[in-house]
Parts: C-alpha cells; sequence; structure tokens
C-alpha cells in the first residue's frame, strides 16, 4: 500500500477533521475491525475466494491511515493480505486470555525523574523543510465550522 | 417553549436568567425571579421545571473528562525537561519529536503521581495497567498516537465529594459525590498556533511527551454549578497532593464536559462534547449553555446530534467544532514497547528486587498528606468553626495558589491558626476577623497572605485589646483598615489629633509620627 497519497480522497472534497487547540476525545472502545461481510472460516491459504473488501471500507480505511489504494492491484492486495490473517480462525481460542504484548513477562524499567535529554532545537530543526522562528510549520488544522459571521467582538463593538 | 425554558434548579437559578441575557441569541423569557433558588438537585441530577404549564421536564446530565498535567522534572516517557512557556522546540528529545529508532522510558515519579491521586480519590489501583497506542494524525502529534491506558488503566471506580452552597451567602452547605471511573496515563501532545493569514500552523513540541492524568468522570452531575465546585475540589486535592499544580490559566488542567438532557423515565439523550474551556468560571457558564441550547433545540422539535463543540468565551456559547459523523476510530493497539506496569502493596513486594524499580502502593497511601476535606474537618473540630468557614478558608488557599506559582506559602489557615494561638479571644469570634476583615483588605489590595501588612502577632494584639475591652470594635476596625494602607482612615485619624490637641499640632509632623508609628 502506498503511504501518504492524499488525491484521491482530497478529490472526494472531503477534509482532514481536526480541532485547533484541544484533542480528540477518547471513545472508549476498543479497536474495532472494519464491517466487511462475515468472514468465514478458511480452509486453507489457496482455497478461500479473495474477500470482497466494500467501497465504503475502503473509504475509512484510507481516511483513517491515510493511505492511497489508488487502482485494483492495491485493493487486491489489500484483500489478499486480509486473507492471510484469516488464517488465525483456525485456531480455537475459547476461553484463552489475550496475550497483551511478548514482552509481558518482562520488567517495566522504571527511570527517575532527572532531566536529561533536550536543548537540540537546532538538530530537530534541521529535519524540517519549512521552519518560522524555531516552530516547525505544518498546513492548517482544523476550525470551528461555523465562523459565526456578524457577530462583533466586545471591543468592536463597543466602539 | 418559554415554559421549557422555566426550569428552577438549585443554585442554577439565577445563572439560567443570566445566561440568557449574555448571550442574546434568543430573548429570555424566563418568568423566575433572578436569585431564586428553589428545588434542590435529586441524587441523579435532576432539575425539575417550575412546573409552569404541564410540559414535560428535562433532566441534564453532565460528565467531565479531566485531564492534569502531571508535576514531575522531566516528561512520562523522556528526559527532557517540563516546563512552561520556555524557547518553543528547547525542551524536546529524539523520542518527543518521535525520530525513528527512539523508544519510550517510563518514569517513575509519573507513575507515584498516578497512584497518590488514585489513592486520594478512592479508586481501586490495579496492579498490572498496561499501555495502548491511539492513533489520529495531526501536526503536534509526530507519532502520530499517543501512548495511553485504554484497556486497562492505573486506577478505576473512585468517588470524588465536594461541597456546594444552596444559597448566595453560604449559610448552608451540601456534600455531593461524583463517581471517578478511571484515571489512566498518558501523554500530552505539542502546540498547535494557528495562522490564518499565512494559511499554516506552527508547532512547538515542548509539551510533547508531558505526562498528564486523565480522571473520566461518570455522568452524576446535572448543572454547571456542580460541575465547577467539583474541578474546585479536585484542583484543591491535587495541588494538596502536590501531583499536579492545576492551573487551568496555564494549561495544567483541562476541562471537557459532555452534556446531554432526557425525560424522567427515558434514556439518556445523545451527548455533545464541549472544550476549550479555560477556566472554571468558563466551564459553569459552557455546561448551562449547552444544557439550555440542548433543551431549545428539543423543544423546538429538532435533534442534537453527537458532536464536539468549543465554547467560545467571547459570545458565551458554544459553537459546532468537528462532527463525528464518521465517528473517530482510534484503531486502540497495545503499546509494543512497553511490558505491563506492575505495582506491589506491602504483602506482594518482592523480597530480591532492586527498590528504585518497585513502587509500593502501601508506603504511597501511608504517605498521603491531609486532604482538605479532612483539613477542614480539622480545623471545624479543633477550633468550633463553622464547616462554610473553614471551606472559605483553604478556597482562598487555593485561589493564592491558582493565582501564584508558589505553592508552600503559608496561607489562611495557617494566620488563622497563629492568631488563635496568641490571642485570649474565641477562634469562632477569630474567624469573623480573619474571614470578613482582613480577606476583604487582601482582596481589595490584591495581597497574598505573606504580604499582609498585618501580621498574625499584630491581629493578635488588636483582638486581645478588644477583648479586654480596652479598645472598641470599630476601634479595632479602624486601626486594621490603616495597617491595610486606607488613606482615608488615616486622615481622619490625623483630624482626631488636631482635634485633641485643638489645632496646635503640626498636620505633616502628626502624619509621619503616625505613619511611623503604624510601620513598626
Amino acid at each position: 500500500m502506498r503511504v501518504l497519497s492524499l488525491g484521491r480522497w482530497l478529490r472526494a472534497g472531503r477534509v482532514p477533521p481536526r480541532e485547533p487547540a484541544s484533542r480528540p476525545s477518547g471513545h472508549r472502545h476498543s479497536g474495532h475491525r472494519p464491517q466487511g461481510p462475515p468472514q468465514e472460516l478458511p480452509q486453507g491459504p489457496s482455497q478461500v475466494p479473495p474477500q470482497k473488501v466494500s467501497v465504503e471500507v475502503l473509504e475509512h480505511l484510507e481516511h483513517l491511515a491515510l493511505v492511497d489504494f489508488r487502482d485494483s492491484e492495491g485493493v487486491e492486495r489489500l484483500q489478499k493480505a486480509i486473507q492471510f490473517a484469516d488464517q488465525l480462525h483456525e485456531v480455537n481460542t475459547d476461553g484463552v486470555e489475550p496475550m497483551d504484548s511478548v514482552l509481558e513477562d518482562r520488567c517495566l524499567y522504571l527511570r527517575e525523574d532527572d532531566v536529561t535529554e533536550g536543548n537540540c532545537t537546532k538538530e530537530l530543526l534541521e529535519n524540517a523543510r519549512e521552519t518560522v522562528e524555531e516552530y516547525f510549520v505544518a498546513p492548517p488544522g482544523n476550525i470551528p465550522l461555523v465562523k459565526l459571521e456578524g457577530q462583533k467582538t466586545f471591543l468592536q463593538g463597543s466602539k | 417553549m418559554a415554559a421549557v425554558l422555566a426550569m428552577v434548579a438549585r443554585g442554577c437559578g439565577g445563572v439560567w436568567r443570566r445566561l440568557r441575557q449574555r448571550c442574546a441569541v434568543r430573548p429570555g423569557s424566563g418568568p423566575f425571579p433572578r436569585g431564586e433558588r428553589a428545588v434542590a438537585c435529586n441524587a441523579r441530577g435532576g432539575m425539575m421545571s417550575a412546573g409552569k404549564s404541564g410540559l414535560t421536564p428535562w433532566i441534564p446530565v453532565v460528565g467531565l473528562e479531566i485531564h492534569a498535567q502531571i508535576s514531575s522534572n522531566s516528561k512520562l516517557f523522556s528526559g527532557s525537561q517540563v516546563q512552561f512557556a520556555a524557547p518553543p522546540n528547547s525542551l524536546v528529545s529524539f523520542f518527543d519529536a518521535s525520530l525513528p529508532g527512539t523508544l519510550p522510558v517510563l518514569n517513575r515519579r509519573c507513575v507515584e503521581a498516578a497512584v497518590m491521586t488514585g489513592l486520594a480519590l478512592n479508586c481501586h489501583i490495579n496492579k498490572k495497567s498496561l499501555f495502548d497506542r491511539k492513533h489520529y494524525f495531526y501536526a503536534d502529534l509526530p507519532a502520530g498516537y499517543q501512548i495511553t491506558q485504554q484497556r486497562v488503566p492505573i486506577a478505576v471506580n473512585g468517588s470524588l465529594s465536594y461541597s456546594l452552597c444552596i444559597d448566595n451567602k453560604m449559610s448552608q452547605m451540601v456534600t455531593k459525590t461524583v463517581r471517578i471511573k478511571q484515571i489512566q496515563l498518558e501523554q500530552d501532545s505539542g502546540k498547535s498556533l494557528h495562522d490564518d493569514a499565512r494559511s499554516q500552523t506552527l508547532v512547538d513540541l515542548n509539551r510533547a511527551g508531558v505526562g498528564l492524568m486523565e480522571l473520566v468522570m461518570e455522568p452524576d452531575m446535572c448543572c454547571g454549578e456542580e460541575a465547577a465546585a467539583a474541578v474546585r475540589e479536585l484542583q484543591l486535592i491535587l495541588q494538596t497532593l502536590g501531583s499536579s499544580q492545576a492551573v487551568m490559566a496555564e494549561g495544567q488542567l483541562r476541562v471537557d464536559a459532555n452534556v446531554s438532557v432526557h425525560h424522567p423515565g427515558e434514556p439518556y439523550g445523545v451527548r455533545t462534547e464541549v472544550k476549550n474551556i479555560n477556566s472554571i468560571r468558563f466551564l459553569a457558564k459552557a455546561v448551562d449553555y449547552e444544557i439550555q441550547r440542548q433543551i431549545e433545540e428539543l423543544g423546538n422539535g429538532g435533534t442534537i446530534s453527537n458532536e464536539t463543540r468549543a465554547f467560545d468565551s467571547k459570545l458565551g456559547c458554544t459553537v459546532p467544532m468537528r462532527d463525528k459523523e464518521g465517528k473517530q476510530d482510534y484503531r486502540f493497539m497495545p503499546e509494543p514497547n512497553l511490558p505491563p506496569l506492575i505495582l506491589y502493596d506491602a504483602k506482594s513486594l518482592p523480597a530480591n528486587m532492586n527498590h528504585q524499580q518497585v513502587i509500593n502502593i502501601d508506603w504511597i497511601r501511608e504517605r498521603l498528606p491531609d486532604l482538605p476535606s479532612v483539613k477542614r474537618e480539622k480545623l471545624v473540630e479543633q477550633y468550633g468553626i463553622l464547616p462554610e468557614h473553614s471551606f472559605t478558608l483553604l478556597v482562598w488557599q487555593q485561589d493564592q495558589n491558582c493565582n501564584s506559582r508558589h505553592s508552600n506559602e503559608d496561607g489562611l489557615p495557617e494566620f488563622f491558626e497563629n492568631v488563635v494561638k496568641q490571642t485570649q479571644m474565641k477562634p469562632k469570634k477569630v474567624i469573623g476577623w480573619i474571614l470578613n476583615d482582613l480577606l476583604s483588605y487582601l482582596k481589595q489590595h490584591s495581597l497574598t497572605v505573606k504580604e499582609s501588612p498585618v501580621s498574625s502577632f499584630l491581629l493578635a494584639d488588636l483582638l486581645n485589646l478588644l477583648e479586654k475591652k480596652e479598645i472598641s470594635s470599630t476601634a479595632a476596625k479602624q486601626v486594621m483598615a490603616i495597617k491595610a494602607g486606607n488613606q482615608k482612615v488615616l486622615n481622619k485619624l490625623i483630624g482626631l489629633v488636631q482635634k485633641k490637641t485643638q489645632g496646635r499640632s503640626n498636620p505633616v509632623l502628626v502624619k509621619q509620627l503616625l505613619e511611623k508609628k503604624l510601620s513598626e
């Protein structure tokens, strides 16, 4: 899959939804799989008919991950990847606790609260194509949808 | 529709009316008199209508999501410094800038802060908690994801008790409780400065990676006043613990409100999320405005969409910010670079581990300072003062802390106790002098307790004279006024001297002598 190609969904006229001054809120749900057609148990990697991924799912994925499937080959690769992963369904995991991480029996190292890094502004900014007075420059973020026209600020209104 | 607006609620009556006038979006036709406070909110957040026209009443539901910046020297997963207002991008490590090859290393102090806070809020501390990645794209989130604790956070199922006064005069206080769903550790993002003129955003990553505690509250509140009171109490607790300085103006405490309304007996309505609330005052306004807006919208036959709205403090309104039509999908996944966080208590403490690598919940619990509620009770018990006076003593302390960056100054409670120690006057009477006279002078001249021209020694002395009836109450007040720099009273005193000396004294000299005496 090609990454960061915004062409297709920009053409669809959609703008990445973001807010100016604060974070998107937490959704108290775990990551979910895209809603495709119900997956059947595959008999083996070569025997299952390729799963059709719907257009809505594709657009949703492109939107989320900022990828561009661009052509049928890209979509086919996606379908093959899903098929490959579906082999996991062959294993019966009833009653088995999911593993969080392969590190689960390691110790999480705790660092002392000392200042040991930072102060490398110049080096960091060297990575950026464009900077303004020691700030990184990015395209404009999202702004409130409705800029209330004709509403004067207190100062303007009081003149 | 007007009748639907006729909502009367404890503590909210006046606010509703003021909101409508201020906002000027829909002319107010609220029929209830200003300042009237009636029916109490019931336990689960009931605001019942005054029964004006028989229309079904609305019950507002308010839940808060609070982000408190952890007070630590370095960031949550890296060793760069935590500091407000530093040159842009000077407090940024390679990890914070998300350069390839960098890994998170957990800061012990941040974990301790979260455990302290969880214990203070009566939470169950999870001995094993996990870290996750929450993915979304934004310029000030260089990694494209935030490390948080979505599945199994560090603390769950707690409660926060706060006090509310039933009327304006603070003569009757009620205690309410809001449940804490969970507390989780997470990273803060950087800061974006929007340059609309040049159609660009300037990004400063100094804040990226700073440790945050996210506190999720259950929707147990019913109006702006409750939300404000709960946040004030939380602020006080955090400041007492030292886990966060919780100064809203510096972004150390950020509050998002989830608001919905429904009819009694029916399921909860669609909720909106209100962001960009920058002070406790605005929190109350934003919540109340949003409740009113939803009621009016529904009363007009409209619907509420599950959207995010921003509070515009200039207009006193909420405006749509980002619609969630394609519901935000954060694609949570376990953070592959961090094993589970294991905490211990006295029983489960491993014998051979390096104690720097071990966090003992019981050890932390034993060292928790007295929480504000405990402090208040102690003052009431020890000195026989009223609960609401005790409340004011500590609230003043809190306001001082919020307005200054010194959190360890001797505050009003200590001043009060010092005066009590040095005077024969009963504490119940002393408190009046502290809260009425001293406090009003300090407020008038914008002084902190430390800067008070009237020291506890002086005040005690004055009150002793009063007790012995050597001076009158009025005289004592005047002395305090002069000491606090009230020029008019000083002039009056000069006038009195003139009278006594029948005009033979030199006014300039008198003034000098008096001022000299007063500065002793």
